[in-house]
């Protein structure tokens, strides 16, 4: 049965995927520095998870019966950062530190630097296997917490992530999730038609499935169809889950849509204006 | 203790695998990964007699690695096991980035490090794996000599909380250490007492040189063998002691002159004494499958390579 979120959740969800969506331009323009387009096409799958889905406490970081969250794609890590503010973690104004000497929000997620922060990543491919480990941790210990990992579509490239499915599968892991972003972009790829640059055809739903995983395949920017994706997970039994989420580089900013340069670009001054509003506006109906 | 060889020789992987059975018995942390090489490692003791405590992995070192990584969070000590050649290179980034840069207590297992790996040639060999792990930062890096080291090495990586690699080799040993041996992190063991020379060794190398300091001391040579099982963190204290005391050091270790036990020596000395030195290991070179013994003469690493490096060191000894 459906569950369908409020009014009142929808709007707030929608509220702090804007505000998440603005801290990460701002966080990259005032450190010259960082990933954006891929945090912005994650944006609202981390919202949900720490605004809806998790069972997590900022005051409580290392609580033992925690939900567990590794971004595998650890260069979304501003997402995460801006996330993590967002939900209580740190304050805001630290964003401001990203990547500098000391800072606890290092260029790629690092668990002993900082608390929410489940799993050090960045090296691609590891994380999933990490997150895998961690599934397989709670079910030797008959613990109830569940593990979710948002793993990039470019990152699929690594065999490891091929050894984890594998793993996750044969250990019948029905309390690990992984969200896949897929944006269909990466660093730079393959020439594509028009000019444009693309991942090779991936047909993610197939892999999977031959892999033994249950797949929900969505609209990655759809509150709604996030929420009932990760519900049905809930009701699966004995396999793990992979919620294909379509979505968009770069998405809320009109010129990073859809563009692989975003990948990890610094806006000038006016890019940062014109970002800054369209966010604002994007939100405002 | 004994500071001979024993006539007696046992297999380092059986004592190896009945302590991780032990372990995996006493304590319900402790979980034994398999990258399908447990017939080999001997793990599959474990899975035969605890197979609650046992998890294949299958053929996928990277993410046997990183799934330790996550177990270790969740509160459980892995203990991994596979060749250290696998271990050493395929999987380094793994456990560079989610094990040793985190701190995690999980520990690995290099089964059939060096040059004797059961005929199997160079790409089942581990002549690297030292130096690379004695790179990784919060590494703790063990090359015990016979089984009953083997197994005082694993309880002092139980205890410890963080990364241990443990370096094994696939053959029988002669018996060196007695039950009541205490082995400690960071300690290295004087074998025997000498007055004009001393041999620093490393695991299965250290037999070897006590074979060699037997045969030196016969020819009026007084060779004094100091085994040093913990490389990382290493004794600087009784490398620079036993400089000071035959002013000439051999170094002796079945892994490349690269970056080893020689090269952790070297920085030791040049550092805090500088003596003359040389290093008995595998050179730049690759290597083949082949009887034991055959490869330690061809290799440059058998008895006789360790008593002709004494006498060339001794023509330095000022």
């Amino acid at each position: 049965m459906r569950h369908y979120l409020t009014e009142e959740k929808l709007k707030e969800l929608k509220k702090k995927s804007s505000d998440a969506r603005r801290l990460i331009i701002e966080t990259v323009y005032h450190a010259k520095a960082g990933h954006i387009g891929g945090p912005l096409s994650a944006t609202d799958l981390l919202v949900t998870l720490y605004f809806n889905e998790m069972n997590i406490s900022p005051e409580n970081p290392n609580d033992e019966n925690r939900d567990r969250f590794v971004l595998s794609k650890g260069h979304a890590a501003v997402a995460l950062y801006s996330v993590l503010a967002l939900r209580g973690y740190f304050p805001v104004e630290e964003l401001k530190t990203f990547d500098s000497i000391d800072s606890r929000l290092q260029g790629h997620p690092d668990m002993n630097a900082l608390p929410g922060v489940d799993m050090s990543t960045g090296s691609l491919g590891q994380g999933i296997s990490a997150a895998v480990g961690m599934a397989l941790g709670a079910k030797l210990q008959n613990k109830d917490f569940r593990t979710y990992c948002i793993l990039g579509d470019g990152e699929s490239q690594e065999g490891q992530v091929w050894e984890a499915a594998d793993m996750a599968a044969k250990y019948s892991l029905d309390n690990l999730v992984v969200i896949l972003d897929y944006n269909k972009l990466q660093q730079f790829g393959w020439a594509g038609e028009n000019g444009k640059r693309q991942i090779p055809v991936m047909e993610p739903e197939k892999r999977w499935e031959a892999f033994g995983w249950h797949v929900i395949s969505i609209d990655g920017h759809n509150f709604q169809e996030i929420n009932d994706a990760f519900s049905i997970a809930r009701t699966i039994a004995g396999k793990p889950t992979i919620i294909i989420a379509n979505t968009v580089k770069g998405k809320g900013v009109s010129f990073m849509e859809n563009e692989y340069s975003w990948h990890s670009r610094v806006p000038s001054d006016e890019e940062y204006k014109r970002a800054m509003e369209e966010i604002k506006a994007g939100t405002e109906d | 203790m004994k500071n001979t060889i024993s006539k007696e020789k046992i297999s380092m992987r059986d004592g190896f695998a009945k302590k991780l059975l032990q372990l995996s018995i006493d304590d319900e942390k402790v979980y034994v990964l398999d990258g399908d090489l447990a017939t080999s490692t001997k793990t599959d003791i474990v899975a035969n007699n605890n197979p609650r405590k046992f998890l294949q992995t299958g053929i996928a070192e990277q993410n046997m690695m990183s799934v330790a990584a996550g177990l270790a969070t969740t509160g459980l000590q892995p203990w991994a096991a596979t060749f250290a050649a696998f271990l050493s290179k395929r999987a380094i980034d793994q456990i560079q980035v989610q094990i040793a840069q985190p701190k995690l207590d999980v520990k690995m297992i290099g089964a059939y490090s060096g040059l004797l790996t059961g005929l199997t040639g160079k790409t089942h060999q581990a002549l690297e794996d030292i130096a690379i792990f004695r790179s990784l930062a919060n590494m703790v890096v063990l090359a015990p000599a016979d089984s009953i080291e083997v197994e005082k090495a694993m309880e002092a990586a139980h205890q410890y909380k963080g990364p241990v690699y443990i370096r094994l080799a696939r053959d029988n040993y002669p018996v060196i250490f007695s039950q009541d041996y205490k082995f400690q992190i960071g300690k290295a063991i004087s074998l025997k007492e000498g007055n004009d020379i001393t041999i620093i060794s490393t695991g299965t190398e250290t037999s070897r040189s006590l074979e060699a300091a037997e045969i030196l001391e016969e020819e009026g040579i007084s060779t004094a063998v100091l085994h040093m099982p913990s490389i990382k963190p290493i004794d600087k204290e009784a490398i620079v002691k036993a400089a000071e005391k035959t002013g000439v050091i051999v170094t002796a270790e079945e892994h490349s002159i690269y970056g080893g036990l020689g090269s952790a020596v070297a920085e030791v000395l040049v550092e805090e004494k500088p003596v003359p030195m040389l290093r008995v290991g595998v050179k730049d070179r690759n290597s083949e499958s082949g009887p034991n013994d055959e490869m330690l003469e061809k290799y440059e690493i058998s008895t006789n390579y360790i008593i002709k490096a004494v006498k060339e060191a001794l023509k330095k000894k000022k």
